[in-house]
């Protein structure tokens, strides 16, 4: 008796292993994706400070008869320092310095794209949203503690008087960060965005779909149609299967070798990212089109067959069509596996500071994950905030492609 | 421009196809020939006819667009000292020439004040040198589209001309398409060999500077020493012995992918176990996504996690018993790494569970086992070769696994096996050694090749072994 008890403890043991084991693994999930969205929601709002803009064509020589190119090249700096000086009367140059510090270092950008959006408000006054510094916009948000000595705050005394003077007169507010999905890499936290990656990205992905689509389909329906299992379907398919599990820092090298040492392609450009990323992503494509090839009844083949169809109209007119679902929800997790890749494209140098939006393949660019790998190695705190914010960016891209796989599959695939 | 050019070959390949078809329609209905194949193969056939040859052109274009460019614009003339430069030099006067080729012809107006600093910067050899740049891209441009528009047209009104009863369009285009099919299939097989030969070339190439000897078998890694010695001067050997030794790199790597096997093995295979055999249909279904959503996650996010919350956190737990842990444990970048397997081990795990037979399972029932003796001396055992398969592939993931590594692990290598202490791994030092100006002419560039090739082959001989055993035990239950 006692020994059955004890077996009996001891399955009911084993089975809290697994629950244990389950418990935890979800337990992991979530305690990622929690640190992730608390770190990362800072990043969509960013602090502003109102003012009072005069746009004195004195200080940016411009007139309302300007071209629109005169107007982009001028200088606006100093019409910045006028605007800091108006709106807080009465400084000294030591705490005109500290004042224009608590404001963007873009400042003269934020008025040049007002101006070029506005130029008729060229000598009136208007009333601006001024972003304010990343350093300022930590302590609005409260990730600096604001109770430590001052010398080991960013923010001093002082600013931290005038930015309590701003709020009491209602002049702090927080916006929408639009910047953050509209522009490009910046040294400066406030104005630094995702969008110059998310593009390079794009452009890396269309080239891997056209390299990697066409020829995965076209050697899974040689593979599987045109040749009998032999030797060379052999060798073919032990090599599909190894490509399948090399490291993906490997395939980086294959292109810093190859593609950029020996053919010559530029460095950093997403045609050769896209291109590595193509290369990984073929066997998980060939794979899956083998398997959804595979299972196109042979009544179909046959019927074509008895109809006259030559094998090549056969294949390409009936077996094709009806396993294009089950390869395209191949391709897409292969992608949606490729978006995420890192360390292929620190190899082809897709990890430099990037202010321009790439214009196409064959412009520098970073991918995402390559800009939240840039950005986290940045010491500043607000690059922190970007850094997870990029990856809530990026979980929501592979959200979406995965999901677009499973709707695929359920909503075409055919059932036999 | 390369865009633009594209898409007049679609367009133009577009039209071809109807002109081709209609030619062969009018042969058929208005000159009542006999067509040998369908009209729509006569398209298709003017349409490869024009496209395949631009196409094969335009690629060797590419390919030696570099060539013809440093024999325009690199004349001995302009830079009488040219052929003593090293390949470094080469490449950063070529930089150079390529931003000057864009501004050297704009009105000054235009300019901004960097790029007038630039221009006044340069020499009046370099200048010339950017304006013959700037026409040979101009040129190149032209002659690129012209190949694109003027030799597919040429060849696709041959091709339209050549349409006849006598010809049998049908065979030649499946042909053709069989011979591009093929062709894909071989690209898997190109793209191992150019793997392969890209780490071989440099590897051997580095192994000009080192010995490959030291390399394997010494223990010391300071490939900061090869900065030391210029690489115009030629290396002394003898700086160099303990500076490339792979040994501590290796023993990092084991540690850091023991202690993810460490958490990996026991959670995955458990969590496999329980939702294969105990857990009920509705918990299998909410437990098994989510723990697969651990697997779609980027490693880069992993990597962010372990810097930012699990290395300081072993830290202040590990100084709270009084232990010295570093910032940089091998032991965080473990724990990230083997969460990060979790779902790659019980996946692959599952499989091997459910193939089990089922008539195992009811014999044992049968002599009075329960649920766990079951799993425990008849399943596990049966599926043994399987799961052991299993854990190899999740090793050969956890040795090449880069991200998590590089933001998390040490970048100083540390011969130790205490998972306390900071650690580096192979990826990492690939990485930091390929990471800003990349020159092919050093060998601290040049060790991520040799590097590379001794990772590629460690992964691949895990890679096959475990192939190999999880085939085997598949045929033994099917």
């Amino acid at each position: 008796m006692n020994s059955l008890n004890k077996r009996l403890s001891a399955e009911k043991r084993f089975q809290a292993y697994g629950l244990f084991a389950v418990a935890l693994s979800m337990f992991f999930v979530l305690i990622l994706m929690w640190k992730i969205f608390s770190t990362g929601s800072g990043a969509f709002v960013r602090t502003t400070i109102e003012a009072n803009v005069f746009f004195n064509p004195d200080f940016i020589q411009v007139n309302q008869n300007s071209l629109e190119k005169e107007l982009y090249r001028a200088s606006y700096v100093a019409l910045a320092d006028e605007v800091v000086r108006q709106n807080h009367p009465k400084l000294n140059e030591e705490q005109f310095i500290k004042v224009r510090e608590m404001y963007t270092r873009k400042f003269d950008y934020q008025l040049r794209d007002y101006l070029l959006d506005n130029p008729d408000k060229i000598g009136q006054s208007i009333i601006m949203k001024i972003t304010a510094s990343s350093d300022l916009d930590q302590i609005v948000k409260g990730n600096y503690p604001r109770d430590v000595p001052e010398a080991q705050r960013k923010i001093n005394d002082y600013q931290l008087s005038v930015l309590d003077k701003l709020t009491s007169e209602g002049k702090v507010s927080s916006v929408f960060n639009f910047w953050f999905f509209t522009k490009g890499d910046s040294r400066d936290p406030e104005s630094a965005g995702i969008w110059g990656a998310v593009m390079g990205s794009l452009y890396a992905l269309i080239i891997c779909f056209s390299f990697a689509f066409p020829i995965g389909l076209l050697a899974s329906v040689y593979l599987e149609e045109f040749v009998k299992p032999g030797k060379v379907t052999d060798i073919i398919e032990v090599n599909i299967n190894n490509l399948a599990a090399v490291p993906s820092i490997v395939f980086g090298l294959l292109g810093l070798g190859m593609l950029i040492g020996v053919i010559g392609l530029p460095y950093q450009v997403p045609l050769v990212g896209g291109l590595v990323l193509g290369f990984m992503t073929l066997p998980t494509i060939i794979i899956a089109s083998r398997a959804s090839l595979r299972s196109v009844p042979p009544s179909i083949r046959e019927g074509a067959l008895a109809v006259g169809a030559t094998k090549m109209q056969t294949v390409f007119h009936h077996v094709i069509p009806l396993s294009l679902p089950g390869t395209l929800t191949g391709t897409i997790i292969g992608m949606a596996q490729a978006l995420g890749e890192t360390a292929p494209l620190l190899m082809i140098g897709m990890v430099a500071f990037v202010m321009e939006i790439p214009g196409g393949p064959l412009d520098p660019a970073t991918g995402l994950p390559s800009q939240i790998y840039l950005w986290s190695e940045s010491a500043e705190r607000g690059f922190l905030e970007k850094t997870s914010a990029g990856i809530m960016l990026l979980l929501l891209f592979l959200i979406i492609m995965n999901t677009a796989a499973v709707v695929i599959r359920r909503r075409l695939e055919v059932k036999w | 421009m390369i865009y633009f050019a594209l898409l007049i070959l679609v367009i133009i390949s577009y039209l071809f196809y109807f002109i081709g078809k209609k030619r062969a329609l009018n042969l058929k209905f208005n000159g009542n020939i006999k067509l040998s194949s369908q009209p729509d193969y006569f398209g298709y056939y003017v349409v490869l006819m024009a496209l395949i040859p631009a196409l094969l052109m335009w690629f060797g274009l590419l390919l030696f667009k570099g060539n013809f460019q440093e024999m325009f614009v690199m004349s001995p003339i302009l830079f009488p000292d040219i052929s003593t430069w090293s390949d470094g030099k080469l490449g950063l006067i070529l930089n150079k020439l390529n931003n000057l080729s864009v501004i050297v012809n704009l009105p000054l107006d235009d300019l901004t004040n960097g790029e007038k600093s630039i221009l006044n910067m340069a020499s009046e050899n370099e200048l010339t040198a950017a304006k013959n740049l700037a026409n040979f891209d101009k040129i190149y441009g032209w002659s690129n589209l012209t190949l694109f528009i003027i030799l597919p047209i040429i060849l696709g009104f041959l091709a339209t001309r050549s349409i006849s009863g006598k010809l049998n369009a049908q065979p030649i285009v499946e042909k053709i398409i069989t011979y591009i099919i093929k062709g894909s299939s071989y690209i898997a097989i190109l793209i191992t060999i150019g793997i392969f030969l890209s780490l071989v070339f440099e590897a051997i190439n580095f192994f000009r500077y080192v010995n490959p000897v030291d390399f394997f078998f010494s223990t010391g890694w300071n490939p900061n020493r090869a900065f030391v010695v210029d690489a115009s001067e030629g290396f002394d050997k003898d700086d160099l012995e303990n500076a490339f030794g792979f040994i501590p790199l290796l023993t990092g790597t084991l540690l850091i992918a023991t202690v993810a096997m460490i958490v990996a093995i026991p959670l995955g295979l458990m969590s496999a176990i329980y939702l294969a055999e105990y857990a009920s249909k509705r918990v299998r279904d909410i437990a098994k996504p989510i723990i697969e959503i651990l697997a779609g996650i980027p490693t880069v996010v992993y990597g962010f996690f372990a810097a930012l919350s699990l290395a300081p956190f072993i830290k202040d737990v590990g100084e709270s018993v009084g232990l010295p842990v570093s910032a940089e444990s091998a032991l965080a970048a473990g724990l990230a790494m083997g969460v990060m397997i979790i779902p790659f081990v019980s996946s692959l795990s599952d499989d091997v569970i459910k193939a089990v037979p089922q008539s195992l399972r009811d014999g044992s029932y049968a002599l009075g086992a329960t649920r766990s003796e079951t799993i425990k001396k008849v399943i596990l055992p049966a599926a043994l070769a399987g799961i052991m398969g299993s854990f190899l592939l999740a090793v050969s993931r956890a040795i090449g696994e880069t991200m998590i590594v590089v933001m998390a692990a040490s970048l100083r290598a540390n011969l130790t096996f205490n998972p306390l202490e900071p650690a580096t791994t192979i990826t990492t030092q690939i990485v930091t050694s390929l990471i800003g100006d990349v020159e092919f002419d050093n060998p601290k560039t040049l060790v991520a090749f040799a590097l590379g090739l001794t990772l590629f082959l460690m992964t691949l001989l895990l890679n096959i072994l475990a192939i190999t055993i999880v085939k085997k035990y598949r045929e033994k239950y099917e």
